[in-house]
């Protein structure tokens, strides 16, 4: 019987063409399917029809499986996505899944939205209510910030990525004394300047403060803060002096044994109590110290790892020249050692962006924050979606241009060249 | 020609295992000694000992002038004149051989960067490698990482040089370039202390030989005597086997 003869080099005249057109058929129903709601197969029976693009396409792909066809795309083809039946079946599906979500998002996401007026009265589509967006944008950005007051934290970040923008470009000499600048003096002048009470800016309390630039200037100090802390107590683990190295360990094993959200909570609420009356630490400081030791714990385990991945020699040859501790540490040890984890240092630091939310639990609302509070207004109930869809998409813009950032990074530090 | 280095009766465990049984040695300014000696015998923690890179337990260590022992400024002092090469090169591998070179004499000798520099590539012309100053380690062949650490070394401006089998961990074609640049260095009135099995090396450049088993010195001797008219029998059961 030669009729179900394989696939081969011999009868690739009439197979191919009956393979092709066996895929393409099942590829154009479901897509005709999803987008135009037309059941291209629906003279055969409900049962058949609904999975004959998986049957036709899966027909087509054994019959276009033809080693060493001499096709050269045909061949690249079948090598990567139709190796076997099983490898066939996942491609389908996986296309087919693909094809099928494009058409409901779309609609969400655009053609059934509502990106006009200025009230919840004004979404009458089916899709995404975007006005909800807008009209909160202000809020989601700068919280409860009163509006006269945020060409302040407008220009705090104005300044800070024009600084970050310029050293970019600068030579290598001077870009030392931006990062100087940026590290130790640009912290204190934005806050100043976002906070006021001074050069006569009128004095925004922190409760006001919210939305996406509180993700941003929580973020920035906890990373700022909780790098070097880390980088110490890393150290400290692996310090030949028990007084320190257990100070180390317990610090470490403390913090990170306890929820963020409980850590929050203690000092929000806790903390005050054993202060004495009439002292008082503003709260957002008390969160971003308890952000900060939090991810410092994580951090130094980081880079603990990468000080135990460096060979013993590396100690050697530093101290055979000299070097004491110190010198040994900064000039040749936590060079590589913070290079080797640069990896683990990025996941950290986004696992710290995407913590910021839950400093909702003392009441400061960032942009996830802002959003919880937009959805249960009255006005705007059942707008959940929009604002978590929207929140989602702006943490992962961040998180990805870290990431990205890192990667970048590690490129350029690579001396494996 | 004083004594640079003394060790008076040094013993040292790892544990309860005796590393170094009752060493005494004596080493002169500008002299060269070869130790040798099968492994584990404690050749490699002797000289280690000697820029406190161990810890002796017993006994004395006086190199320069200077007892080695808990004062941890003396020791940085003391390690800043005593060069070390390591069988696995040790060389920083984020800088590049320049850098490596200028690193610990702008750091720990306070030289001036465009000084250090001047120092590095003399050393690493003399070392020649000097086309390869901008390179990193992991771009250079054994042999001239080892010639990069040898230069490094240099660069401190030692009094006295110790190699750790400074060819062991090196191709057999890539030896003669290192031992070369070991035999010019003796030749240039260097305090040297080689701990090697390249028997040709030490016949051409040693004062003394000093053969070591389970921690003690077994034989100490000028190297003709040492190689023509051993007298211990572990020597010579040693020497009949490696030659």
């Amino acid at each position: 019987m030669n009729l179900i003869a394989k696939p081969s080099k011999e009868n690739i005249k009439t197979y191919l063409p009956i393979g092709v057109v066996l895929v393409t058929l099942s590829f154009l129903d479901v897509f005709v399917n999803a987008f135009f709601n037309y059941n291209l197969l629906g003279f055969f029976p409900s049962q058949i029809s609904y999975f004959s693009p998986l049957i036709l396409g899966f027909i087509g792909f054994y019959l276009i499986r033809i080693e060493f066809s001499g096709v050269r795309s045909l061949d690249i083809l079948n090598k990567n996505i139709n190796s076997n039946n099983f490898n066939a079946f996942l491609t389908l599906l996986t296309v087919f899944i693909i094809i099928k979500s494009i058409p409901p998002l779309l609609n969400w996401f655009v053609l059934d939205a509502n990106f006009l007026g200025n009230s919840k009265d004004d979404c009458t589509g089916d899709g995404a209510c975007w006005v909800f967006i807008k009209v909160w944008f202000n809020r989601f950005m700068y919280g409860l910030y009163p509006d006269a007051e945020q060409w302040r934290i407008n220009t705090a970040f104005l300044i800070l990525f024009t600084i970050v923008g310029i050293s970019f470009f600068v030579s290598s000499k001077l870009k030392k004394y931006f990062i100087l600048f940026l590290v130790f003096i640009y912290p204190f002048l934005g806050i100043e300047l976002i906070s006021g009470g001074s050069f006569g800016l009128k004095y925004v309390e922190t409760a006001a403060w919210g939305g996406l630039s509180l993700t941003f200037i929580i973020s920035a100090f906890a990373i700022l803060f909780c790098f070097p802390i880390g980088v110490f107590l890393a150290l400290g683990r692996r310090s030949s002096l028990p007084a320190i190295r257990y100070v180390s360990i317990g610090f470490i094993e403390l913090w990170r044994g306890v929820p963020l959200i409980t850590v929050l909570f203690m000092s929000a609420v806790m903390f005050p109590m054993f202060l004495p009356d009439g002292t008082f630490i503003d709260k957002l400081i008390r969160v971003l110290i308890a952000i900060t030791l939090f991810e410092a714990a994580y951090m130094a385990e980081v880079v603990r790892g990468g000080l135990q991945a460096l060979p013993k020699g590396q100690y050697e040859a530093a101290r055979s020249l000299g070097m004491g501790y110190w010198k040994m540490n900064l000039l040749i040890i936590l060079p590589q050692a913070l290079k080797l984890v640069i990896p683990g240092i990025a996941n950290t630091l986004l696992a710290l962006v995407k913590d910021t939310p839950l400093i909702f639990v003392v009441g400061l609302m960032e942009l996830a924050g802002m959003i919880g509070l937009a959805k249960t207004n009255p006005k705007w109930l059942g707008m959940a979606m929009e604002g978590y869809v929207f929140a989602g998409l702006v943490f992962w813009v961040i998180c990805y241009a870290m990431s990205r950032y890192s990667q970048n990074l590690e490129k350029k530090l690579s001396t494996e060249r | 020609m004083g004594k640079i280095i003394e060790l008076k009766k040094v013993n040292k465990w790892f544990d309860k295992f005796q590393v170094l049984k009752d060493i005494d040695l004596e080493v002169a300014s500008q002299e060269k000694i070869v130790i040798c000696g099968p492994s584990g015998s404690g050749k490699s923690t002797l000289i280690r000992c000697i820029n406190r890179l161990e810890e002796h337990q017993e006994g004395n260590i006086i190199v320069d002038g200077t007892e080695l022992a808990e004062n941890t400024k003396n020791i940085e002092k003391i390690r800043a004149e005593v060069g070390m090469v390591f069988q696995q090169f040790n060389l920083f591998p984020h800088l590049s051989i320049l850098d490596n070179c200028t690193l610990a004499p702008i750091w720990v000798k306070k030289l001036p960067k465009k000084e250090a520099e001047e120092v590095a590539m003399r050393n690493l012309t003399r070392v020649q490698i000097d086309d390869q100053a901008l390179k990193f380690p992991g771009q250079l062949s054994g042999g001239q990482q080892q010639r990069a650490a040898i230069a490094r070394a240099l660069c401190m401006e030692p009094k006295i040089m110790l190699f750790d089998e400074p060819t062991s961990a090196l191709d057999p074609e890539m030896i003669k370039e290192v031992l070369d640049v070991m035999v010019d260095l003796a030749k240039g009135g260097m305090t040297m202390i080689v701990v090697t099995h390249e028997m040709g090396f030490a016949k051409e450049v040693a004062d003394y030989m000093i053969f070591m088993d389970e921690g003690k010195i077994v034989e100490r001797a000028k190297t003709k005597e040492f190689f023509e008219n051993p007298k211990s029998d572990r020597t010579k059961l040693f020497l009949s086997q490696i030659l």
